[in-house]
Formats: structure tokens, C-alpha cells, sequence
């Protein structure tokens, strides 16, 4: 009875979705307050509805009801209870569900927080965002009902995909999809605005805090996936360039240029055609990932099931939102203007760069990515393109962007002088040069792209730095004063307090770029892999460790049977830690899975995974040495960081209590 | 230099600035493209011996020989058989009987030598390139037999 009325909530959900679709629209069109009124209490209404759906099918997978078809088919009796938690979005059905359950929780906090905005843009925000809704839940109640019953009752369940059960997916997916989904919001804001024709600065300082709490989710739930994939997969890398990892970094590389063009938006009024843009695309981008990922048009542990049905239905929503927001656009576009303008040489430009670079190695994830879907599709033979082309393409791409990242925050707004920039950044390129020369031959042999990848990262912290000095240093203006009188440090950190902490934010998140840059350059040039047979007692050297096998041992976990090498590491000759690789076989999907063992370390990671045993005393292992590693996602860590730092920033808060 | 000019300039170094990215990006694209061949378009000699491809289809059953790290197991679309050679360690889901995708180059002796064997990541899950190979091998292998039948039809069917 009780995932009947899970259904039910969710087709109620659906009326309220169309409802608040369509009159608050009229509504905003005549001007018609009663009317534009509805959209607010339908949002909240809707979450409410999705929520019990959601707390419905929570219910059924902590009691394992398994004549609940989903629940069969993702879990069991002996499935830990968080892991009954995270089986909830283990599927395909729920999975869909978690996104409508997030797409409803923005609109009920943009229902909450907007009471500073006009109530007719608010109206068409908010009808905007349940037209996607109403897609989602159509395609949810048509293609995909998590409540679909299987009778008679399954005695046992199917158990969750071994992969999912760690505790990074528990939290992976919910975080994901807020990023996701939350790109929803500036799309809205975008099309709203261009309905109402009142794309201004206020416009864009009411969308930056959606879309920069969107991204920093976004980056979390990418940084997340990385980390599962590093120490689940058990072959020890942190990117592969597959498709589903590429329909994530597209929206967020997307996002990041949007974030930087809201602001050039709202502190000059530029840029304003291009920042809608990228806001449609970023959500159309969000939009094409879901397929991509949903419908099985690719191979990878999130394509759940491959119903042509669903693929084409999320393929016609894909193509009514980008091809109706596309024409909307160009009708409305040419009368929105172009704002303030700026010289060559100024911010302005320097975002300007950064934007196009942006969305040019968004474009060529785009072609790496589709291209070799198109060509199947057409029946034109099946390809596939290399984690070498991203790489390739990515760092004359990046290289440049990461040199304007130090410019750019000292430029200063409408017009700078290259000298005087060149003035305050001199110590920073000194500090960049001698990091990239000094740098590479400390960590062992000097190369040309470590010595690149050291510069760039220095040069991005340095400027970071030289940015945050010259903040410290003026009195009226702290971003365009150029090189102030001389002062000491003791006054220049009195000001501390006194930066706003947006800019904190971008600081933060810069160097977090540079941490960032930092372990993709010396894990991509120093780390050591070896795929080798071990006997027992034999060792084997991998960086300044040498690793010895000792044993292998077997044991029952809860729902799994495992075997468990003992490996003693030991460095200089000293005995340093003992690790634990495992391999595991689940009972119920009976498919054998590699336990990574790990040892983190700020400056390195010693990873061991078991593979196969080769004779009774001897087995194949993985030896791997990752220098660095945690950096990558320390480094995303501290961008998200950094974002927060910028929404929670005074300005957008008085925005909201005032007017 | 007039403003009207300096524009100019700036659009010109934009404009060979796109150039020079698209020429690159193409160029990259192009030389790590990586082309599918099923077993029997290998044995028919379609596949390139200098360039990096991938191989899909089924591992076939007692096939797998190991080595220590180094492995060979045949790949089998039921109408044509490639016998492939991976030094590593398989991925958890590799089985034989199962589907999988490999990747690396052909060697002159007939030898597929893999970098690259792909993961599945659930055992209900077959590769949609080892399904595709296998669902052509068996349309080669009715044709063959059908063929043997009756000498008119040789012309397999598609």
C-alpha cells in the first residue's frame, strides 16, 4: 500500500509542476498579481510531494520490501543499512528520483529566498524551473516508476552493485546531482530574464550565488567520483577521460566561465548576451550529461539499463529545452545590449580570455566525447578516442588560462596599464621561474612538463599572493590602486578584516587551482607503476619503499567472502607500515571485486591491490607509488571552499533581508 | 594606429588564435582516434597492422593461459578466433565466456599484443562493442553455414 501512494505523490507532484508551469507565466504576462502569487507555494508544495516519494522509497528499502520491483533489484537482507541509503539512488529509477527530489529543493529555496526580487521574475524563475519538473516527473511516472510492483514478492533481493558499496557513493550522487541540477537555477534566471526583458546588474548579483552554490556542488560530487574511482576501481588512477566523467567536467567547465562572466555582469554590465548563454548551455550541458549517462548510450557502471524508450525521451526533452531556450535567445538577445565598455587591456578582457578558454576545452570534451556516439549511431562504425587527445588538447588550453589567472585579478576594471601590471606581478614571475627551475630537480629528474606544470601552479599561487599583498595595502580602493605607498606588514594585516570575503573566496579558490595543478603535474611525471608476481616474501621496490609480501588470508564480511594479502612496507630498511589489499566476492552477485589498500600521505600514496593468484605460494599485485595525489583533491576541495567563502559574503546577504 | 584598426588587429590575432587551437585540436583528435574491429574483420585482414586499435567479442572458454603478469586468452566472436596477449593484471570482471574489449596493435605473426583490457562493471553487462562483434560473427557464421547448404546463397547476408 504504502509505495502506491509514493505513486500517488508523485502524479499529484505533476499537476502541481504543470500548474505552476503555466499560470504563473500568464500571470507575469498580464501582470496579474493572484496569479503570479501561485508559483511560491506551488514549489513548496511540489518538494513536499517529491520528499514523501523520496521518504517512501526510503521506507521500502530499509524494511526490504522487495515486492517493490527497484528494491529487488538493489538490495538485500544482508545489505549494511547505509548502504540501503545509497541503494536508493543505486539505479536507474532512483537515480531519477534523487534528481527531481534536488530540482524541487532548488525551487522551494529560490521560493524562499527571493522575497528582494520583483514577484514577476520570481513568477517566471519559478515556472521555468517547473516546466523542467514537469519533464522529469512525466519521465519518471512514463519510463521509470521506482514503485512498480513485482508480483509475486521477491524472496531475496539482488543486492547493490558492489562497486556502490563504499561510503564515497553515499554521498557522491546527492552531490552531484545538487551541481547538476543547480545549474537549473541561473538557466531559469537566464530564461526568465530574457522573457521579461530585464537582464541587468541586479539581475546578475541575484544569480551569482545559485550558480556559484551549484558549482562548488558540482566540483565536490566531481571530486568525489575521482576519489571512488581512485581507490574503488583498484587501478589506482584519479581521471580516465571516459565519457561519464567527461559529461560532468562539461557543465562544470561551463559553470566556471559563467561564474566569471555573472561577474563581469554585475559589476560592469557587460558580457550580458554571453552570460545568458553560457547559462543556458551550462544547464543544456547538465541536461545532455543525464542522458548521456541515463539512457546506456555508453558503457560505464552509471548506465543502469538500456530502454530505448528512455533515452529518447530524455533525448526529445534535451532537444524542446536547448532548441526552445536557443530560440528564445535569439529572439530576445539582440535587444538586451551590450553594456559598459572596456579597453584591451582591462579585466574585463582578461575574463573575456579565460571565458572563451573555457568553453573551448569544453568544446573539445564536446567533440572527444560525442563524436564517437555520433558515428555509432549513424551506423558509420565504432570508435573511441583516447585519454591522449584530452591530454593533448588540454594543456595549450589550460596553460594560457592559468597565466591570465594570475593577470586577470590585478587588471583593473574598464582599462589597465601592462606596465603597471607587470610591475606588481614581478616578484611573482621571479617566484614561478625559480619554483619551475629549483622545483623538478627536487623531486628527482628535471622534465619540460613537470618544469611547466611547477611554473604554472607557482605563478597562479604567487599572483595569488601579490593580489592578496596589494589588497592588504590601499586605504579607498584595494583592487585599483596600483603600487601604494610603502607600508609595513604589521598595518597591512590590521587590514585583513576588511577584504571582503568574496574576495577571500577568489583567493581561495585560485590556490586551490594551483594545489590542484600541483598534484596532476608530479603524479603525472614521478609516480611508478608496476603490475608484478610475488611470491611469498619476495619485495619489490616502488619509489623509496620496497613492499614485501607476506601472506594471504581468508575471511567473511558481512555480505562477502574475501582474501587478504598482508604486504609490510618498509623505507631505508625500516619496518613503516603493513598493508592490507583484498579481493572480495559478493554472495548474492557473486562477482569478484579488488580492495585497494592505501596508505595516504601528504607527499605520496603507497598503493597496493591484489590481482590473481598465480601458483599456492604466489600472486600478482599492483605496486603503485602516486606522489602528491591528495593534492588533486585538495585542490578541488579548496575551489568549493573558496565558492563558499564567496556566497556567504555580506553583500548578497544584505541583499536578501533588504531590497 | 587608429581605434578602427587596433580593433582589426584585434580580431585578426583572435581569429589565428582559433585557427591554431582548431588545427591542434583536429590534429590530436585525429591521431588518437581509435577504430573497433570484430575478430573476422581481423582475420579477413581488414584491421591496420601499424596503428593501435581495439578488439571486442567473447573470451573464449579454456582459453586463458597465464604466465605470472603475462596473459593470453582467445577472442572469439564465434565465427573467427584472435588469440591476444595482455601483460598485467585483468580487470575483476574479466571472465572467460564473458565479453570483452581489448586494446593495442596487430602484430605481422597474427598476435593482437593489448595495453588496454577494458572493465565491464556489472556481470549482467555486456560491452556494447563485444555485443555489436558478437551479433555480426553470428550473422557470418549463419551465413557460412548456410552457404555450405546451398552454394547460391553464398553472399552472406547483412
Amino acid at each position: 500500500m504504502i509505495p502506491e501512494i509514493g505513486q500517488f505523490a508523485l502524479v499529484v507532484a505533476l499537476a502541481v509542476a504543470l500548474l505552476q508551469c503555466v499560470v504563473p507565466l500568464l500571470g507575469a504576462a498580464r501582470g496579474d498579481p493572484l496569479w503570479m502569487s501561485l508559483a511560491r507555494p506551488a514549489a513548496r508544495l511540489q518538494f513536499v510531494l517529491v520528499l514523501a516519494a523520496f521518504a517512501i522509497l526510503t521506507v521500502s528499502f530499509i524494511t526490504s520490501d522487495f515486492s517493490v520491483a527497484y528494491v529487488a533489484a538493489n538490495s538485500t537482507r544482508a545489505l549494511p543499512i547505509e548502504y540501503r541509503f545509497a541503494a536508493v539512488w543505486g539505479g536507474h529509477e532512483g537515480s531519477i528520483l534523487l534528481w527531481l527530489l534536488m530540482l524541487t529543493f532548488w525551487m522551494c529555496a529560490v521560493s524562499l529566498f527571493s522575497r528582494h526580487m520583483p514577484e514577476a521574475m520570481v513568477a517566471r524563475i519559478l515556472a521555468v524551473m517547473a516546466f523542467v519538473s514537469v519533464g522529469f516527473l512525466l519521465f519518471l511516472l512514463l519510463t521509470s516508476s521506482p514503485f512498480d510492483r513485482l508480483l509475486p514478492a521477491a524472496a531475496e533481493g539482488r543486492d547493490l552493485n558492489p562497486l556502490l558499496q563504499d561510503p564515497g557513493m553515499v554521498i557522491h550522487p546527492p552531490m552531484l546531482y545538487m551541481g547538476y541540477v543547480g545549474f537549473s537555477v541561473p538557466f531559469a534566471f537566464a530564461i526568465a530574464a530574457l522573457l521579461g526583458g530585464n537582464l541587468d546588474a541586479a539581475w546578475a548579483r541575484w544569480s551569482r550565488p545559485w550558480t556559484t552554490v551549484a558549482w562548488v556542488f558540482l566540483t565536490l560530487g566531481i571530486c568525489l567520483g575521482s576519489a571512488w574511482a581512485y581507490y574503488t576501481l583498484g587501478w589506482g588512477g584519479w581521471w580516465f577521460w571516459d565519457p561519464v566523467e567527461n559529461a560532468s567536467f562539461m557543465p562544470w567547465l561551463v559553470g566556471t566561465a559563467l561564474i566569471h562572466s555573472l561577474a563581469v555582469t554585475e559589476k560592469r554590465g557587460a558580457f550580458k548576451v554571453w552570460t545568458v548563454l553560457l547559462a543556458i548551455i551550462a544547464f543544456s550541458l547538465s541536461l545532455l550529461g543525464t542522458f548521456l549517462v541515463r539512457s546506456g548510450v555508453l558503457t560505464s557502471v552509471h548506465a543502469f539499463a538500456s530502454d530505448p524508450r528512455r533515452g529518447v525521451f530524455i533525448l526529445g526533452f534535451l532537444v524542446v529545452v536547448v532548441g526552445g531556450s536557443l530560440a528564445l535567445f535569439a529572439w530576445r538577445a539582440p535587444k538586451v545590449g551590450l553594456g559598459g565598455r572596456f579597453a584591451a587591456v582591462s579585466r574585463e578582457s582578461a575574463l573575456l580570455v579565460n571565458n572563451v578558454l573555457m568553453l573551448a576545452a569544453a568544446g573539445t570534451v564536446a567533440l572527444g566525447t560525442l563524436y564517437p556516439i555520433f558515428m555509432d549511431s549513424l551506423g558509420l562504425g565504432k570508435i573511441s578516442v583516447g585519454p591522449p587527445y584530452f591530454e593533448t588538447v588540454f594543456v595549450p588550453l589550460m596553460a594560457p588560462a592559468l597565466f591570465m589567472m594570475g593577470v586577470g585579478p590585478l587588471a583593473r576594471w574598464k582599462s589597465a596599464s601592462l606596465p603597471g601590471i607587470a610591475l606588481r606581478l614581478r616578484w611573482a614571475f621571479g617566484a614561478a621561474v625559480l619554483v619551475a627551475v629549483l622545483g623538478p630537480i627536487g623531486a628527482g629528474a628535471w622534465s619540460p612538463m613537470v618544469a611547466l606544470g611547477l611554473l604554472l601552479a607557482a605563478w597562479v599561487a604567487a599572483s595569488g599572493a601579490a593580489n592578496l599583498w596589494q589588497m592588504l595595502g590601499s586605504a579607498e580602493d584595494p583592487i585599483t590602486q596600483a603600487a601604494g605607498k610603502r607600508e609595513g606588514l604589521s598595518e597591512r594585516l590590521l587590514r585583513a578584516r576588511r577584504i571582503p570575503l568574496a574576495s577571500w573566496g577568489m583567493l581561495l579558490a585560485h590556490w586551490g587551482v594551483a594545489v590542484f595543478v600541483v598534484g596532476v603535474t608530479l603524479v603525472k611525471g614521478h609516480e611508478s607503476e608496476q603490475d608484478v608476481r610475488m611470491a611469498f616474501g619476495e619485495t619489490v621496490v616502488g619509489g623509496p619503499y620496497a613492499f614485501t609480501l607476506r601472506g594471504v588470508s581468508e575471511g567473511e564480511g558481512p555480505n562477502y567472502r574475501y582474501q587478504r594479502a598482508t604486504v609490510e612496507v618498509a623505507q631505508a630498511g625500516q619496518a613503516y607500515t603493513t598493508l592490507y589489499p583484498e579481493k572480495r566476492v559478493y554472495r548474492v552477485q557473486s562477482n569478484p571485486m579488488t580492495e585497494a589498500a592505501i596508505d595516504r600521505g601528504f607527499t605520496r600514496d603507497l598503493y597496493v591491490s591484489l590481482g590473481e593468484a598465480v601458483a599456492p605460494t604466489a600472486w600478482t599485485l599492483r605496486i603503485y607509488y602516486k606522489p602528491f595525489i591528495d593534492w588533486i583533491w585538495g585542490g578541488c576541495v579548496m575551489m568549493a571552499l573558496g565558492g563558499l567563502l564567496a556566497v556567504i559574503d555580506r553583500r548578497y546577504r544584505r541583499g536578501r533581508v533588504g531590497a | 594606429m587608429k581605434p578602427r584598426h587596433r580593433r582589426f588587429a584585434w580580431i585578426g590575432v583572435g581569429l589565428l588564435a582559433l585557427c591554431a587551437a582548431l588545427a591542434l585540436v583536429l590534429n590530436a583528435f585525429n591521431s588518437n582516434l581509435v577504430f573497433f574491429f570484430t575478430p573476422t574483420q581481423i582475420i579477413a585482414r581488414e584491421a591496420p597492422l601499424e596503428r593501435a586499435f581495439r578488439i571486442g567479442g567473447m573470451v573464449e572458454e579454456h582459453s586463458l593461459k597465464r604466465a605470472d603478469t603475462r596473459v593470453q586468452f582467445v577472442v572469439t566472436d564465434k565465427a573467427n578466433r584472435v588469440t591476444v596477449e595482455y601483460v598485467g593484471i585483468l580487470p575483476d570482471l574479466f571472465k572467460e565466456g564473458k565479453g570483452v574489449v581489448a586494446q593495442g596493435r596487430l602484430g605481422a605473426d597474427g598476435l593482437f599484443r593489448a595495453d588496454q583490457v577494458l572493465a565491464k562493471h556489472d556481470e549482467n553487462y555486456m560491452p556494447p562493442e563485444a555485443a555489436a562483434a558478437m551479433k555480426k560473427g553470428a550473422e557470418v557464421a549463419e551465413g557460412l553455414s548456410r552457404s555450405l547448404v546451398e552454394p547460391g546463397a553464398a553472399g552472406a547476408p547483412r
